[in-house]
C-alpha cells in the first residue's frame, strides 16, 4: 500500500528491505553509522544527511562506518562485490570522485571486459550531487555525465521518491556497477510510494508529464524545475511533455525520439555544465536520429561553465531556473 | 638449516619458480621477435616472492597482482596455457584476449587481476579480505605491489583500513630497487618499506626476496595471523628483476655489469636449487625432470598461443556488462 514519504526515506527503505532480504547486502561509508569508536551514541548520524539512519540498530555489523579513505573505501566495495557481498557503499559527495575514481573507472567498470566476462561486480555507489545549499564549488557538482560517459558502469538519477525506492532496489540486485546519484535538494520531497518492495527497471525513461507542442527531456531535480516551467506555460498554451530519463546509463533512446516526434520541438534541462554534458548528448542523438522530426533548433537549459558559486545571490543564477526553461520553451514554441 | 616443507612441496616449489622462470625467459624472446602486442613487464628474478608466498595460500583466498603479475598468476594457479595465449591477444587466453598481460585475472583460483595502475591492488583486497569476515570463511586476501606503489595513496589508505577493520589481509611489497627507471633508494622515503607497517598499527617484516624459505616463513606467519583474525601485516620482500620495467626498455639507468652480478650472484632459483641439493633428499635427476617438464609446458603454450585464432568482430562489444 502507498503512503507519503519523503525520497531520503523511501532510500532508507530500500536499503532496509534489500538489507533484510539478502544477507550479503552490506552498506559503508563514511559516518554511514556515525559515533564509531566514540564515547557517545552509535547511529549517531546515520550518514551525513541521516539517509541511513536506524540500519545500524537492525543490521549491525552489516553497516560500517569508514575511515575518510575513499579510495580504499570505494576500492574495498569493488573487491568485496567481485567476491561474493552486495556492498551499498555511500560515497558522501559526489564531488569527492576525485579521490577515488579510479577505483570506479578503471577496477570495477572494466572488470567485466578485462577479465574475459568472468567477474561479476554488484557494486552500488549511492552518492550526492547538486547544487541549492549554498555548498559551494566542491560540495555542490553535477557530476554523472563523467560516469555516464564509462563503459561499465550504470547511472541512475531518481527524481521523486517512488522513483528512488524501486531504482535503489534494481540496483542492488543489478549485478553490475551502478552509481546512484542522489540530489540533495529532493530528499525532503514527498511522493507516493508502497510500502512493500518494487523494481524499476533501467533504460525505461518515465513520461512525467504529456503534452504536445514541446518534449522537454529534464534530468534529476530538473525534472521538479521542468514540472513548475510546464504548469506556467500551460497557462500560455503551450502544451509540454515531460521525459524523465531516470538513468543516464543505460539511456532509453526510443522514448525520447519519439516524444520530439510528436512534438516536433525538444528542450534539455541538465544542471550540469554544459561542456560534454547529457544535454550535448541527447542533443546529439536527436540532432542524428530525430532530425527530420525537429521544427526548432534543440534548447539547452544548463548550469554556465562555470564551478558552483558560494554565494546565495550568484547560486540562484548559476541553476536553471523554472524561468530560464520557460523562455527555452516559448523560444521553440515560436520558432 | 631445517626446512619444515616436504619433499613434495619443495618440488612443488621448484616446478612453480622454474615455470615462471621459463615463462618469463619465453616471452622475452617471443616479444623481441615481434609476436607480442602492447606493454609486458617480466617477472624473472623475482620468483622466490611469488612462489614463498603463494604456497601459503588456500585456492579461496584471493591475491591482487600488479603489472608485473606474470609470477603471481602462475604461483595463484592460473593454467599457463591460457596466460600464454593472453599475452598474444588470443581468444583462447585467460580473458579472451581483451586483457593482455597487464590485466590476467582469473577468479575462480582467486586471482583479482594483475592491475595496469601502480596501487590498483590494495584497495580491492581489503574488499575481498572483508568478504571473507563477512562470510566467517577462514578466507585470506593478499596484494603484490612494488616499491612504487608503496608511494601511492591508495596503498597507504589500504593499510590503515585494514588494520581499522581488522581485516584478514596481507600486504606484499615487492622492492625490486626500481619504480620504472627510478630508484627506490631515492623515491622511497624510508631504509625498509616493511617499517611503514608501524605507523598503520600492524606487523612490518623485511626479509631476502632471494630467499624463498624466509618469504615463505613470513608470510606464513602473516597468512595465519590473518586466518586467525589477528589482522593484516606488511612484509616487503627486497628483489632483482633480470629484465627492465617493460619488454624494450635498455636500462640505462642501472649500472654496467649489474644484472649480470644478479643473474650470476642473486637468483632465487641457483639458490634454492642448491639448498635442495644440500640439504634435502632432492637429487639432481628430480630437478633435470622437472626443468624438462616445464620446458615442454611452455613450448606447447607457446606454440599453441601463436597458432590460435585472434578475437573477431563479434567479440568487440561482448562482456561490457552482464545486461544492458
Amino acid at each position: 500500500m502507498a503512503r507519503r514519504i519523503t525520497y531520503q526515506l523511501a532510500i532508507n527503505e530500500a536499503l532496509d528491505q534489500e538489507m533484510a532480504r539478502d544477507e550479503t547486502v552490506i552498506v559503508m561509508g563514511e559516518d554511514v553509522v556515525g559515533g564509531t569508536g566514540a564515547s557517545g551514541e552509535m547511529d549517531a548520524w546515520g550518514g551525513v544527511l541521516g539517509v541511513t539512519k536506524g540500519l545500524y540498530a537492525k543490521y549491525g555489523d552489516r553497516i560500517m562506518d569508514s575511515p575518510i579513505s575513499e579510495s580504499a573505501l570505494v576500492g574495498a566495495a569493488v573487491g568485496a562485490a567481485a567476491t561474493g557481498m552486495r556492498p551499498v557503499c555511500e560515497l558522501m559527495f559526489i564531488d569527492f570522485l576525485g579521490v577515488c575514481f579510479d577505483q570506479i573507472y578503471n577496477q570495477a567498470a572494466k572488470f567485466r571486459y578485462m577479465f574475459g566476462g568472468k567477474a561479476e561486480t554488484p557494486v552500488v555507489i549511492r552518492t550526492m550531487y547538486g547544487a541549492g545549499f549554498r555548498a559551494a564549488a566542491q560540495h555542490s557538482q553535477c557530476l554523472y555525465n563523467i560516469f555516464t560517459h564509462v563503459p561499465g558502469l550504470k547511472v541512475v538519477m531518481p527524481s521523486s521518491p517512488y522513483d528512488a525506492k524501486g531504482l535503489l532496489i534494481q540496483a542492488i540486485r543489478d549485478n553490475d556497477p551502478v552509481i546512484f546519484c542522489e540530489h540533495k535538494a529532493l530528499y525532503a520531497m514527498e511522493g507516493d510510494v508502497p510500502e512493500e518492495s518494487y523494481t524499476i527497471p533501467f533504460g525505461e525513461a518515465n513520461i512525467v508529464r504529456e503534452g504536445s507542442d514541446v518534449t522537454i527531456v529534464a534530468l534529476g531535480r530538473m525534472v521538479i524545475q521542468a514540472g513548475k516551467a510546464a504548469a506556467a506555460l500551460a497557462k500560455e498554451g503551450i502544451s509540454c511533455e515531460i521525459v524523465d530519463p531516470r538513468t543516464t546509463s543505460p539511456f532509453d533512446e526510443d522514448t525520447v525520439l519519439e516524444s520530439v516526434e510528436n512534438t516536433g520541438r525538444l528542450v534539455i534541462v541538465d544542471e550540469s555544465n554544459p561542456r560534454c554534458s547529457m544535454a550535448t548528448d541527447i542533443s546529439s542523438l536527436v540532432a542524428q536520429k530525430g532530425f527530420s522530426s525537429l521544427k526548432a533548433p534543440i534548447q539547452m537549459v544548463t548550469a554556465p561553465h562555470s564551478p558552483v558559486p558560494f554565494s546565495g545571490a550568484l547560486e540562484d543564477l548559476y541553476i536553471p531556473s523554472p524561468a530560464k526553461i520557460e523562455a527555452a520553451v516559448r523560444l521553440v514554441a515560436n520558432y | 638449516m631445517s626446512i619444515d616443507l616436504s619433499v613434495e612441496d619443495l618440488l612443488d616449489a621448484y616446478r612453480t619458480m622454474k615455470t615462471i622462470r621459463e615463462f618469463e625467459e619465453r616471452v622475452h624472446v617471443e616479444f623481441a621477435k615481434g609476436g607480442i602486442p602492447g606493454f609486458v613487464h617480466l617477472y624473472a628474478g623475482e620468483e622466490a616472492s611469488a612462489t614463498g608466498v603463494c604456497m601459503n595460500l588456500r585456492e579461496t583466498d584471493y591475491i591482487a597482482s600488479n603489472h608485473r603479475g606474470h609470477g603471481h598468476c602462475i604461483a595463484k594457479g592460473v593454467e599457463v596455457d591460457g596466460m600464454m595465449a593472453e599475452i598474444y591477444g588470443k581468444r583462447s587466453g585467460t580473458c579472451h584476449g581483451k586483457g593482455g598481460s597487464m590485466h590476467i585475472a582469473d577468479l575462480d583460483v582467486g586471482m583479482m587481476g594483475a592491475n595496469g595502475i601502480v596501487g590498483g591492488g590494495p584497495p580491492l583486497v581489503c574488499g575481498a579480505g572483508l568478504t571473507a569476515k563477512m562470510k566467517g570463511n577462514g578466507g585470506v586476501a593478499l596484494a603484490f605491489f612494488g616499491d612504487g606503489a608503496s608511494n601511492q595513496g591508495t596503498t597507504f589508505e589500504s593499510l590503515n583500513l585494514a588494520t581499522v577493520w581488522k581485516l584478514p589481509v596481507v600486504f606484499v611489497a615487492e622492492n625490486n630497487g626500481y619504480a620504472e627507471a627510478t630508484a627506490a633508494s631515492w623515491s622511497v622515503s624510508c631504509e625498509d618499506i616493511s617499517t611503514r607497517a608501524q605507523g598503520f598499527g600492524m606487523p612490518g617484516v623485511t626479509v631476502d626476496g632471494h630467499d624463498f624459505f624466509a618469504v615463505h616463513k613470513a608470510t606464513k606467519e602473516a597468512v595465519e595471523r590473518a586466518r586467525n583474525g589477528g589482522g593484516p601485516t606488511l612484509i616487503e620482500c627486497k628483489l632483482d628483476r633480470f629484465f627492465g620495467h617493460f619488454e624494450g626498455d635498455n636500462q640505462n639507468y642501472r649500472a654496467k655489469d649489474e644484472v649480470k652480478d644478479i643473474r650470476e650472484n642473486k637468483d632465487c632459483i641457483k639458490r634454492f636449487s642448491k639448498t635442495l641439493l644440500s640439504d634435502t633428499a632432492i637429487t639432481t635427476d628430480d630437478l633435470a625432470a622437472i626443468d624438462k617438464e616445464v620446458q615442454a609446458l611452455i613450448d606447447n603454450a607457446t606454440a599453441k598461443a601463436i597458432a590460435d585464432q585472434e578475437p573477431g568482430a563479434a567479440d568487440l562489444l561482448t562482456d561490457v556488462y552482464i545486461k544492458y
